[in-house]
């Protein structure tokens, strides 16, 4: 009961500080505006298109609402000493990162939801799965989120964490699956593909919106799980081997 | 009744030892005091009680319980105030502590009534409503120290209470301390003040380099020195040789310069004032001002530390400085 009542304070204190900010709600609003308006340029804005740009705006929207917003949010309260005080309270160090996850989480989700609306009011939507797109949807944020969560644990300074999330981020756009056929990629560039979480979260939703998937759902959604756990493992462990020592 | 015992705590860093086995225990319902000049361990000491570092050897035991490798079971004992504020700037006062309440299960009702009572308490009622990045350092401190203890700790640490505030704030967080102390809540302190020590707690460890030297309450370190006589004198119109001077003409007193104008005369004997003021102006020195102290736990820390008090201040405010 304790742990329940400091999850939520930590979850809404989150929501209510970072995610419902002004900046915060109108980036996740014009950012996949942005993204599509650029796909129309390039495709010369046949609405046909929608099916198949909508997939990737869900996915970019996930990793840019995610990774670096908590990897910085969190080394910047590690900085300001903040994060010692939530150290300081007797809740288990696996919620405590449960807790500063889920905002972010949840951000992400709903960030992936508005280009789908959108879409929804200009073609119809009705031959996708929704429930295997919001179970992908969700598995992409959490792992993104843990993404974040593993750059916020293993750098120290905010800028480190802006640079480090980059680094991951811009690769991993190009290189899951959205804009070219992992098929088609250079040969020695593949085996990086499938080192990414984003690629199977990607292929989920090529399955559930394209019915075109290159591997089985069960195997994609083992794979992503997989990811999100080694990532809150790796977590876990920087923070009793950094903050804790 | 022991509420902290710490046995050989030791910590490295890497090839630096900032904590050198230190053992003391801490009793129920006392203020206990670590003195000891900047750099000696004393943050450290808080960080492995508390559960923000990790011992590299020794044991930790709260109220006859060991928590060395699980120190975060014994977190709802302690409540903990940093030395530096670790509250949310962009939230308000009152926003904050209800959060800190929370932390610890503090209920919606319960919280949001513990954190009325506390603005009232410490002073800071108009303030609830003010972010916290409005507060001033003072207020900041007591806001910190309120959030520390929401959720009614037995046992509170507090990292030096009253390090860079002005003297209200600080005389203010002094009184609010002893007042808890008085209804029951242990007081865990680190200070480089020492009369501050002297004035809080009841019992001492002196920590330098990692070791604590002394630990014993303060009137049983005072003891052996209280019955000393010592003169403090403002003299003018010497500068070489002045302490084989003194010593010539004041055979059997300790003489010590202060500073440029200051000097302190002792002795186990009593004296009169005038006495010495007369030897030391027919020797050519002109005292301007004269002043009788007592001895205090000031000087049993110079003697068993070989540390100078003035020292322990100026290299806290060069690094305030400097920070
Ligand atoms: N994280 C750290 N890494 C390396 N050395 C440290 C670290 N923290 C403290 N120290 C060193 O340990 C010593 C004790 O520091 P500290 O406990 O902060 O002293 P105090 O609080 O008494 O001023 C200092 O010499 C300090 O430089
Ligand atoms: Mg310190």
């Amino acid at each position: 009961m304790n742990n329940l009542i400091a999850f939520f304070a930590i979850f809404l204190k989150d929501i209510k500080t970072y995610y419902l900010k002004p900046p915060n709600i109108s980036w996740g609003i014009i950012f996949p505006f942005a993204w599509a308006g650029m796909f129309f340029i390039r495709t010369g804005g046949n609405m046909m298109d929608v099916m198949s740009i909508l997939l990737g705006i869900m996915a970019i929207s996930i990793l840019f609402g995610t990774t670096s917003m908590l990897s910085v949010t969190i080394t910047f309260e590690k900085k300001s000493r903040t994060f010692d005080r939530i150290l300081l309270s007797p809740i288990p160090l696996g919620l405590i990162m449960f807790a500063k996850t889920s905002g972010a989480i949840l951000f992400g989700i709903v960030n992936a939801f508005v280009p789908y609306l959108v879409a929804g009011f200009f073609v119809n939507l009705s031959h996708i799965h929704l429930s295997i797109v919001m179970a992908a949807i969700v598995l992409i944020s959490i792992a993104s989120t843990f993404m974040g969560l593993f750059i916020a644990t293993s750098v120290s300074e905010v800028f480190e964490a802006q640079t480090f999330s980059n680094f991951f981020r811009f690769p991993m756009i190009f290189l899951c699956g959205l804009f070219f056929p992992i098929s088609k990629l250079p040969l020695f560039l593949r085996p990086l593909s499938y080192i990414m979480p984003l690629t199977y979260g990607v292929d989920i939703l090529h399955g559930a919106i394209n019915h075109s998937s290159a591997l089985p759902y069960a195997f994609d959604f083992a794979v992503l799980f997989l990811f999100c756990a080694i990532l809150f493992y790796i977590s876990l462990y920087n923070i009793k081997k950094r903050w804790v020592f | 009744m022991n509420i902290l015992e710490v046995y050989d705590l030791t910590k490295f860093y890497g090839d630096f030892k900032a904590v050198c086995g230190i053992t003391f225990t801490v009793k129920k319902g006392e203020v206990f005091g670590l003195l000891g000049p900047n750099g000696a361990g004393k943050t450290t000491t808080i960080n492995m009680l508390t559960g923000l570092a990790l011992p590299t050897q020794g044991r930790v035991v709260y109220s006859g319980t060991d928590y060395t490798h699980n120190i975060k079971k014994a977190q709802h004992l302690m409540g903990v105030v940093p030395d530096e504020s670790n509250l949310y700037p962009e939230l308000t006062g009152l926003e904050n502590l209800c959060f800190c309440g929370a932390l610890y299960g503090l209920k919606k009702a319960e919280r949001r009534a513990k954190a009325e009572f506390l603005f009232e308490q410490f002073g800071l009622k108009d303030a609830k409503d003010k972010k916290f990045s409005a507060y001033s350092r003072g207020m900041k401190r007591r806001l910190t120290i309120a959030a520390g203890i929401i959720h009614d700790p037995p046992i509170l640490f507090l990292d030096e209470p009253t390090t860079g505030i002005d003297v209200a704030s600080a005389r203010q967080i002094r009184n609010i301390l002893k007042d808890m102390n008085k209804k029951g809540t242990t007081i865990f302190l680190t200070t480089h003040y020492i009369e501050e020590a002297e004035r809080l707690c009841d019992r001492v460890a002196f920590i330098v380099e990692g070791k604590i030297i002394e630990v014993d309450y303060v009137d049983e370190l005072i003891h052996p020195v209280k019955d000393r006589n010592i003169l403090i004198l403002t003299i003018s119109g010497v500068s070489d040789g002045l302490e084989e001077k003194l010593s010539s003409i004041l055979p059997g007193f300790s003489c010590k310069r202060l500073s440029d104008s200051d000097i302190r005369i002792e002795s186990d004997r009593a004296f009169r004032t005038g006495h010495i003021i007369r030897i030391m102006e027919e020797a050519g020195i002109d005292v301007m001002e004269a002043k009788r102290m007592r001895a205090t736990l000031e000087d049993v820390f110079v003697e068993v530390t070989g540390i100078e008090a003035q020292e322990m201040k100026k290299e806290k405010e060069k690094k305030a400085q400097e920070g």
